[in-house]
């Protein structure tokens, strides 16, 4: 992989000009690469890492596994892009075991997104079965940890 | 009540505490500091490394190795050195594996020298040298390098601080503080002037795989009959950011390997068997653990040069280990004064060139083994810092 998508997938934060030192790379090429790589929709967009646990009024959210009739000749992808088209859900990821679409949902509080399972995801009629999980806690997310007392903590001594 | 000063050894009290330390006792009071100070990898050893320390332990292997280390571990070392360094050492007579590096260069020291011996040591350097030649009743001879010669050891400078009684030249390349590599024509420069005097040389190598621009680090052993002039010390510390398992290792000539093993039996029986195990797989299977590592230092590395030079504290390009040294002279502070307001100000620790050496006055030393985002914050705490005492 390209390492201006590697170090911006760490942090899109970096400028174009930090970056170009980063890479040793002229700041004009990596302005112009980054520009390419949004423009063929590589790069999707930045967002902010967010951890909820710590947010008021944060909202619930659950992971939901899926079995589907895959339909004969679009297979998966017309489901889940009806599924895609619901603004509860967060990401659509089709998947190799013992299930085929993995849905994220977020919602209000536990209750708002077992509603939307049961009249909005079960309903579909190529559903077969649904199995929600709520998240708890998250401790690691976008390769950061989210355990704020560990996160400072460098355990690091001083040597010499 | 006991006169504790009588008691002590004359040596060791003369043995000035490490600069670095004082500094950071400061430091260590202060709530939220930052810091680009700490000398060692932020990586976590590589998983794989880990998991055979683990192992060993699982399979019961918790008793003393053979003194010189376990006879595959030598051999593995060896092969490494030959593969990557392009020397030729046997495991059996050549190799010994020691607590980290410095018990090697301690051992080194101790084996070579006799009492009034000089010792010539570049400066900046790391802090072990000059006390370590002290206690071996050595007398250590401080040659200094230069941010005009890119802080490597020139022939001249060299040359001039030699004396009928020197006999060691200390090689501390990549070094730590400067970051500084000596490359195969500098070193041809030295080898002529220690064949010339006599000279045996200690070469510490440890930070060999951190070298960037694509100049691969060269063993002063592999330049033309240095070899059996020539005791390396290395180590998994840096390469493998395998600081906490305390290995190193000598390369050196036979009758030497000998007489360094006798003290190491003595003082130390040998080196950690867990540690050991661990390092035979970092050897075999831990290049490409070695290869990322120095990528991300590679680019940490550049931005941080960038950086000092953008906000104009002039910084030598850094080719080796993970600092930077950039010149604080154009302050008008001192490398202690700089970094005591810097810390007091901003919180921002940085270590003052002055720890290692005179001849770092007028720098400091930049670790960049963190994380970006703790190299940024850092920086721009000290690009706000140079603002307020313009």
């Amino acid at each position: 992989m390209d390492k201006i998508l590697k170090i911006l997938s760490e942090d899109s934060n970096l400028t174009y000009k930090e970056l170009a030192a980063m890479l040793g790379e002229p700041e004009d090429y990596v302005e112009k690469q980054i520009k390419q790589y949004e423009k063929d929709g590589i790069i999707k967009g930045y967002q902010a890492v967010i951890d909820y646990d710590k947010v008021k009024d944060a909202e619930a959210t659950a992971y939901i596994e899926l079995t589907v009739t895959p339909e004969k000749d679009t297979g998966f992808d017309k489901i889940a892009k009806e599924i895609m088209g619901f603004e509860e859900v967060e990401s659509v990821y089709l998947m190799a075991g013992s299930y085929d679409l993995l849905v994220s949902v977020k919602g209000e509080n536990v209750t708002e997104i077992a509603m939307f399972v049961a009249r909005k995801l079960s309903t579909i009629s190529s559903v077969v079965a649904t199995n929600t999980r709520f998240k708890l806690k998250t401790y690691k997310e976008g390769g950061i940890e989210f355990n704020s007392e560990e996160e400072a903590d460098d355990k690091r001594s001083i040597i010499l | 009540m006991i006169d504790y000063d009588k008691v002590l050894n004359e040596k060791i009290k003369e043995v000035k505490p490490s600069g670095i330390r004082k500094f950071f006792d400061i430091a260590s009071e202060m709530d939220n500091v930052i810091s680009l100070s700490i000398g060692e990898p932020d990586f976590k050893t590589p998983w794989h490394v880990r998991e055979e320390g683990i192992k060993s332990l699982r399979l019961g292997n918790t008793k003393y190795t053979s003194n010189k280390g376990l006879t595959e571990l030598r051999q593995e070392i060896c092969k490494y050195y030959s593969r990557r360094f392009n020397v030729e050492y046997n495991g059996q007579d050549n190799c010994l594996v020691t607590v980290g590096g410095s018990e090697a260069i301690d051992l080194a020291m101790r084996t070579l020298i006799n009492e009034g011996d000089e010792v010539l040591i570049p400066e900046p350097s790391f802090v072990c040298y000059v006390p370590l030649v002290q206690m071996a009743d050595g007398i250590p001879v401080v040659v200094e390098t230069r941010q005009e010669d890119n802080f490597k050891l020139m022939p001249e400078l060299l040359e001039k601080a030699i004396t009928p009684r020197s006999k060691i030249l200390v090689l501390p390349y990549p070094n730590n503080p400067t970051g500084a590599i000596m490359e195969r024509k500098d070193l041809e420069k030295i080898a002529e002037v220690v064949k010339k005097h006599n000279l045996f040389v200690i070469s510490d190598e440890i930070y060999a795989e951190l070298t960037y621009n694509g100049k691969g680090h060269v063993s002063f052993a592999e330049i033309d009959n240095m070899q059996e002039r020539t005791i390396v010390i290395s180590g998994f510390s840096k390469s493998y950011s395998m600081t906490g398992w305390r290995l190193g290792y000598s390369l050196a000539p036979k009758p030497l390997t000998d007489a360094m093993t006798k003290l190491h039996q003595f003082g130390i029986m040998s080196a950690p068997t867990t540690a050991q195990y661990a390092a035979i797989e970092a050897l075999k299977h831990g290049d490409k653990d070695i290869a990322d590592m120095r990528d991300e230092y590679n680019m940490r590395r550049r931005l941080v040069v960038k950086k000092f030079n953008d906000m104009g504290l002039s910084c030598f390009e850094p080719e080796g280990a993970f600092y930077a040294f950039p010149c604080i002279k154009s302050t008008g502070l001192s490398s202690d004064e700089f970094c005591v307001r810097l810390l007091k100000s901003k919180s921002v620790a940085v270590v003052p060139g002055s720890a290692f050496g005179e001849s770092g006055e007028g720098f400091v030393r930049v670790s960049y083994s963190f994380s970006v985002k703790h190299i940024m914050e850092a920086l721009n705490r000290i690009e706000e810092f140079l603002g307020e005492i313009k």
